[in-house]
C-alpha cells in the first residue's frame, strides 16, 4: 500500500520537476517512480494488511493486479516520448503527474475493502482520465472525446453511488466482507424470507452500471470508440490497459467476496452482458477502417472474454484473469506503440491517417515495428506461440470447469467471435507485410525500441512458457 | 530423443537460413532437408514394428495445467513423418530454378513448416498437437501470401480464417475433454480413457467439433471452397506443402483423435461423414475433368483423393485405415511430382492453360516418361504406389457399405479420365506457339522427378515395408475404438 502513498508524492514531485526547464529528465524520472512503486508493492508479497481503518486491504491477488497495472504504466511511460517537442502547447510535467495520480486511483480499485474506497478510486482514476483525454486541446476530436467521456462517466459513477447506497441499505455495511456475511446470513437471495432482497438486487445492478462502464462492456460501451479515437494515442493505450484491468479486478473482487451467495441475481444478467459484449465488440470491429477504432472495439471484445471467467467463478479464475489481463495489456501497448510511431511518421508527410492503409508496406523499411505489430495482433487474436493463446485457453478451461451447461453455449459464442477476431486482427498484418507502401524508415529512440522489444519478447515468452507467471498468480 | 531432433533440426536450420543472404539460403535449406531425410530414413529402418511409441521424449511443459511436451513415433506417425522428411527435400529442390525475392525468408519458412508438421505427426499430448497444428499454419500462410499470385492476399486470407475457424472447434473439444479427465491431463491416451465416460450426445458434440476442424483442413465437401483458389494462388512450393503434407494433418487427426475419442459419435454420425466424403470424390472428379488450368485440375484431383482417404478412415476397419495411411504417403509423393511438372511447363511456356499447350512430348522424352509414370501412380494403376492404397481403401469402404463402396469406386474411372486428359492435352497433340522448342529436363529437375518416379514404382511393388510398419499400431487403435 506504500505504493499509493509513494505514487501520490511522486506525482507532486513530478509537478515540481516541471519547473526545471529540462523536459528530458521527466520521462526517466517518472519511469523510476513507477518502478519504485512496483518494488514497494512487491514488498508486501505474502502478507495481508489492512490500511486506513480497514478501508483497503492488500493480499497477493491485489498485489498481482497492482503489479500488472504498474508494469503497464511503466510501458506506457516508456513510449510517451516526453509528450512531443512542442514547447508551447504541451505540459509534460502535468501529464506525467496526472498519469501517476490516476494510477493511484487504479490501485485503490484493486485493493478496496470498503465500497467507499471503490468509489473514490474510480473517481480519482476517472477525473484524471477526463483531463488526459482532452489534453490535446487544439484538437476538436480530443475535446469532444473528453466532454463525452466526462458526461457519460459522471452519470455512470453517479448511478453506481446510488447502487452502493442501496446495498448499504439492504446489508448495513460498506465493508465487502461485512456485506458478504450479511448476504449469507439474512438469506437476501430469497425475497420471501427477506424483504430487503429487491433493494439488494437493485443495488447490485446499479453498481454493475458503474463498473461495466469502466471496462466498456456492452451495452455500456458507446463512449469507448469515440473516446479512444479522440484521445491522444498514448492515453488511449493507458485507458485500454490500466483502466480496463483495474475495472475487471474491481468487479471480480466485489462479486467474488460480497455476492457469491446471490450468484443467481447477478449471474444471469452478466451472461447476457458477456455474450452481447463479445458479439458487439467483435462484429463492429470488422467494419472499422481506422486502426485505432479497431483497437477500441477490440478492447470491448476482450472485456467480454474477461467477464466469462468472472462468471465461471472456478478456483482458477484468479490466475486466468491475471494472465489474460497481462497478455492483453502487453500486446495492446505494443500495438499502440507501433500505431503512434507510424502515425507520427505519416503526420510528418502531411497525412493524418490512422486507417489500416497507413501501415501499408511497413515491413519493408521497419522490420522491428512490423514484427512487433504482427506479434501483438497474433496475441490479441489468440494464435498459439503467443501469450494471448494461453489467455484464451485458460478462460475456455474455466468456462468448461463450471458444470452449468450454459457455459458450453458461452464457450461456443466465444469461439465463433474469436474467429471473427482473427479476421480484423489480420488486417494490420496484411497491410504491413503484404501491401505496398511508401513508408520511410522511422527513427525510434532507444527506449522506445527497447519497449517494443520487451513487449514482443514477453508476448512470445509467455506464449511458450506461460508457467513463468502462471505459477506466481 | 530422435523425435525431438527431427523437430528441432528444421527449426535450427531455418534460423540459420534466415540469417544468410542471397543464393546460400537455398543450399543451406536443401542440405538441412537432406540431413532431415537421412534422420527420417534412419528412424524408418530403426523402428521396431510393434504397437509401441518409440524414440520419444516427455518433458513437463505447463506443469500447472498438466500439459506435457511429449512426442514419440508409433506405426501411424512413422508413415507421416517419413512422408514429411521425404517430400520436403524435393520441394526445396524443385524451387532451384526460381529466384525468389527475400529467399532466406522463403526457405526458412519452409523449414519452420516442416518442424511444425513433424510436431503434429509425433505429438502425444493433445495440446501439443493443437499447438503444432496451428503453428504449421503460420509459415504456409506467409509463403502463400507473400510469394503467391495476383489474388493471393484475398485468397490466402480466406484460407487462413477458414482453417483457424475449424481448429478453434478442435480447441473447444480438447478443452472440454481435458476438463473431464480426472487428473487434468491432456495426454492423448488419457483423453481416450476419459472419452469412455461420456455418453452418446457428449461424444456427438466432440465428433462434430473435431470433424469440422479436420474436414476444413483436408478439405472435405462442403468445406473445400478455400482449397482450389489457395492451391492455384500459392507459389508451387507452397502448393506442394499444402497438398503433399498439410492436408494429411486432417486425415491424421481423424485417425489419431476423432476415431478413438468419439467412437459413439462415429457410430451415430459416421455415415454422414462417409457420404460427404464420397460426394467429394465424385464432385471433385467431375469438376477436375472440366478444368482448363493444370494446377486447378490437380487441386480438384487432390480434393477427390482425400475424400476417398476420409471415407476409408470413417469405415473404421483395418483395411480402410491401412489403405488411407499408405495412400497418404503415395498421394503426397505423387502430387508433389505432378505440381512440379506443372511448374516446369509453366516456367517454360508461361502458361498453365491446357488449350494453349500440346506437343511437348516431341522434344522431351525424359519429361514425358517421368510425367506418365507419376500420372499412372495417381491413377492407381497396379504396380504403382497409388494402387495399393486405393485398393485397400475401396475394400474398406465396401466392407462398410457395399453401395457406398460402389459409388466410391467411380474414382478409378473418373480419375483415369481427368489424369489422362491432363497428360494428353498438355503433352501430346500438335505443337503450339508456346510449346515450340520446349527444352527437356535440366539437372535439378531430373534430380527431383527421377527419385519421385522411382518411388512411385518401388512403393507399388513392395508396399509391405509400409504396411508392416503401421499394422500393429492400427490394430491397437482399432481395439481401443471397439472396446
Amino acid at each position: 500500500m506504500n505504493a499509493i502513498i509513494a505514487l501520490s508524492l511522486f506525482g507532486i514531485s513530478n509537478l515540481f520537476l516541471g519547473f526545471l526547464n529540462n523536459r528530458k529528465i521527466l520521462l526517466p524520472a517518472t519511469l523510476l517512480f513507477v518502478l519504485i512503486a512496483l518494488g514497494l508493492n512487491l514488498a508486501d508479497w505474502n502478507h495481508e494488511y489492512y490500511w486506513f481503518h480497514n478501508m483497503l486491504k492488500t493480499n497477493n491477488l491485489s498485489i498481482n493486479f497492482t503489479s500488472i497495472i504498474l508494469v503497464a504504466t511503466a510501458l506506457v511511460v516508456a513510449i510517451s516520448r516526453g509528450f512531443g517537442e512542442d514547447e508551447e502547447h504541451t505540459h509534460p510535467a502535468e501529464y506525467y503527474a496526472i498519469l501517476l495520480f490516476s494510477v493511484v486511483g487504479a490501485i485503490m480499485m484493486v485493493t478496496f475493502q470498503s465500497l467507499f474506497m471503490l468509489f473514490v478510486g474510480i473517481e480519482i482514476l476517472s477525473v484524471a482520465m477526463y483531463v488526459l483525454t482532452g489534453s490535446d486541446k487544439r484538437n476538436l476530436r480530443s475535446n469532444e472525446a473528453a466532454l463525452k467521456y466526462f458526461l457519460m462517466g459522471s452519470f455512470a459513477t453517479g448511478i453506481m453511488l446510488f447502487g452502493i447506497a442501496l446495498v448499504y441499505g439492504a446489508t448495513g455495511s460498506f465493508d465487502i466482507n461485512g456485506i458478504g456475511n450479511m448476504v449469507n446470513q439474512a438469506k437476501l437471495q430469497d425475497i420471501m424470507l427477506n424483504p430487503y432482497g429487491p433493494i439488494l438486487y437493485g443495488g447490485i445492478i446499479l453498481i454493475f452500471v458503474g463498473l461495466l462502464f469502466k471496462i466498456s462492456a456492452a451495452p455500456f460501451h458507446f463512449w469507448t470508440p469515440d473516446v479512444y479515437d479522440g484521445a491522444p494515442s498514448i492515453f488511449t493505450a493507458f485507458m485500454s490497459t490500466v483502466v480496463k484491468t483495474a475495472g475487471v479486478a474491481a468487479t471480480y473482487r466485489l462479486l467474488s467476496i460480497s455476492f457469491p451467495a446471490v450468484y443467481g441475481l447477478w449471474g444471469n444478467p452478466l451472461v447476457y452482458i458477456t455474450c452481447l459484449t463479445l458479439f458487439i465488440g467483435n462484429i463492429t470491429a470488422v467494419y472499422q477502417q481506422s486502426f485505432k477504432r479497431m483497437l477500441a472495439y477490440s478492447s470491448i471484445s476482450h472485456a467480454g472474454y474477461l467477464l466469462i471467467t468472472v462468471l465461471a467463478k472456478t478456483p482458477t479464475t484468479n490466475s486466468s484473469i491475471l494472465f489474460y489481463s497481462l497478455a492483453y495489456s502487453i500486446a495492446t501497448i505494443s500495438a499502440f506503440a507501433v500505431l503512434m510511431a507510424v502515425s507520427e511518421a505519416q503526420a510528418k508527410t502531411g497525412k493524418t491517417d490512422e486507417s489500416f492503409n497507413a501501415l501499408n508496406g511497413l515491413a519493408k523499411n521497419n522490420p522491428l515495428l512490423a514484427f512487433a505489430l504482427a506479434v501483438s495482433m497474433l496475441s490479441l487474436a489468440g494464435i498459439p506461440l503467443t501469450a494471448g493463446f494461453f489467455g484464451k485457453f485458460f478462460i475456455f478451461a474455466d468456462a468448461f470447469s463450471n458444470v452449468s451447461s450454459l457455459f458450453k453455449t458461452i464457450a461456443v459464442v466465444a469461439i465463433l467471435m474469436s474467429t471473427v477476431g482473427i479476421y480484423y486482427y489480420f488486417k494490420p498484418i496484411i497491410a504491413a507485410y503484404l501491401k505496398k507502401g511508401d513508408l520511410e524508415k522511422i527513427e525510434l529512440s532507444p527506449i522506445y525500441k527497447l519497449t517494443l522489444i520487451i513487449t514482443t519478447a514477453l508476448t512470445i515468452l509467455l506464449g511458450i512458457a506461460p508457467d513463468l507467471v502462471k505459477n506466481i498468480f | 530423443m530422435l523425435t525431438l531432433t527431427l523437430i528441432l533440426l528444421p527449426i535450427i536450420a531455418g534460423l540459420l537460413t534466415l540469417s544468410t543472404k542471397g543464393e546460400n539460403a537455398k543450399v543451406i535449406a536443401l542440405v538441412a532437408a537432406l540431413v532431415e531425410l537421412a534422420l527420417g530414413a534412419y528412424t524408418f529402418f530403426a523402428f521396431v514394428p510393434d504397437a509401441t511409441s518409440q524414440f520419444g521424449v516427455s518433458y513437463n511443459w505447463i506443469a500447472s495445467a498438466g500439459i506435457k511436451f511429449s512426442v514419440g513415433i508409433d506405426g501411424i506417425s512413422l508413415i507421416l513423418v517419413s512422408l514429411t522428411t521425404l517430400v520436403v527435400p524435393f520441394i526445396i529442390l524443385s524451387t532451384f530454378q526460381n529466384n525468389y525475392e527475400k529467399a532466406s525468408t522463403f526457405y526458412s519458412l519452409i523449414l519452420f513448416m516442416q518442424a511444425g508438421l513433424v510436431g503434429v505427426f509425433t505429438a502425444k499430448d493433445a495440446f501439443l498437437f493443437y499447438f503444432f497444428f496451428e503453428a504449421a499454419l503460420i509459415p504456409i500462410y506467409f509463403i502463400a501470401a507473400i510469394w503467391g499470385g495476383e489474388n493471393r492476399i484475398k485468397v490466402t486470407f480466406k484460407f487462413f480464417v477458414y482453417t483457424i475457424f475449424g481448429s478453434l472447434f478442435m480447441l473447444l473439444a480438447l478443452v472440454y475433454l481435458y476438463i473431464k479427465t480426472p487428473t487434468h491431463s491432456s495426454e492423448i491416451t488419457a483423453l481416450y480413457e476419459t472419452a469412455r465416460l461420456l455418453d452418446a450426445s457428449q461424444q456427438g458434440f466432440i465428433f462434430w467439433a473435431f470433424f469440422i476442424a479436420f474436414a476444413i483442413k483436408m478439405p472435405l465437401f462442403p468445406f473445400h471452397t478455400w482449397q482450389p483458389d489457395t492451391y492455384v494462388e500459392a507459389p508451387t512450393a507452397g502448393t506442394m506443402l499444402l497438398s503433399g503434407i498439410m492436408l494429411k494433418m486432417g486425415t491424421y487427426g481423424l485417425i489419431r483423435l476423432l476415431l478413438p475419442i468419439a467412437p459413439l459419435g462415429v457410430k451415430a454420425w459416421g455415415t454422414v461423414a462417409v457420404v460427404l466424403a464420397i460426394i467429394g470424390i465424385v464432385y471433385g472428379s467431375i469438376i477436375a475433368i472440366q478444368q482448363k488450368d493444370m494446377k486447378r485440375l490437380i487441386a480438384y484431383s487432390s480434393f477427390a483423393h482425400v475424400g476417398l482417404m476420409a471415407a476409408g478412415i470413417f469405415s473404421g476397419n483395418l483395411d480402410g485405415i491401412q489403405g488411407s495411411l499408405i495412400q497418404m504417403l503415395a498421394h503426397g509423393i505423387n502430387v508433389v511430382g505432378l505440381f512440379f511438372v506443372v511448374e516446369i511447363i509453366q516456367q517454360r511456356t508461361k502458361s498453365r492453360e491446357l488449350s494453349s499447350l500440346g506437343g511437348i512430348t516431341q522434344t522431351t522424352p525424359q519429361l514425358t516418361v517421368l510425367f506418365i509414370i507419376i500420372m499412372l501412380g495417381s491413377v492407381a494403376l497396379p504396380l504403382t504406389n497409388g494402387f495399393v492404397g486405393e485398393f485397400l481403401l475401396l475394400k474398406g469402404v465396401f466392407e462398410y457399405n457395399a453401395w457406398m463402396g460402389a459409388v466410391a469406386g467411380l474414382t478409378i474411372i473418373l480419375g483415369a479420365v481427368y489424369m489422362l486428359r491432363l497428360v494428353q492435352k498438355s503433352m501430346f497433340g500438335t505443337t503450339t506457339s508456346l510449346t515450340e522448342g520446349f527444352e527437356d529436363l535440366g539437372l535439378t529437375e531430373r534430380a527431383t522427378l527421377l527419385p519421385i518416379a522411382t518411388l512411385v514404382i518401388v512403393l507399388g511393388i513392395v508396399p509391405n515395408i509400409i504396411l508392416k510398419a503401421s499394422e500393429p499400431a492400427v490394430s491397437q487403435l482399432l481395439s481401443i475404438i471397439n472396446k
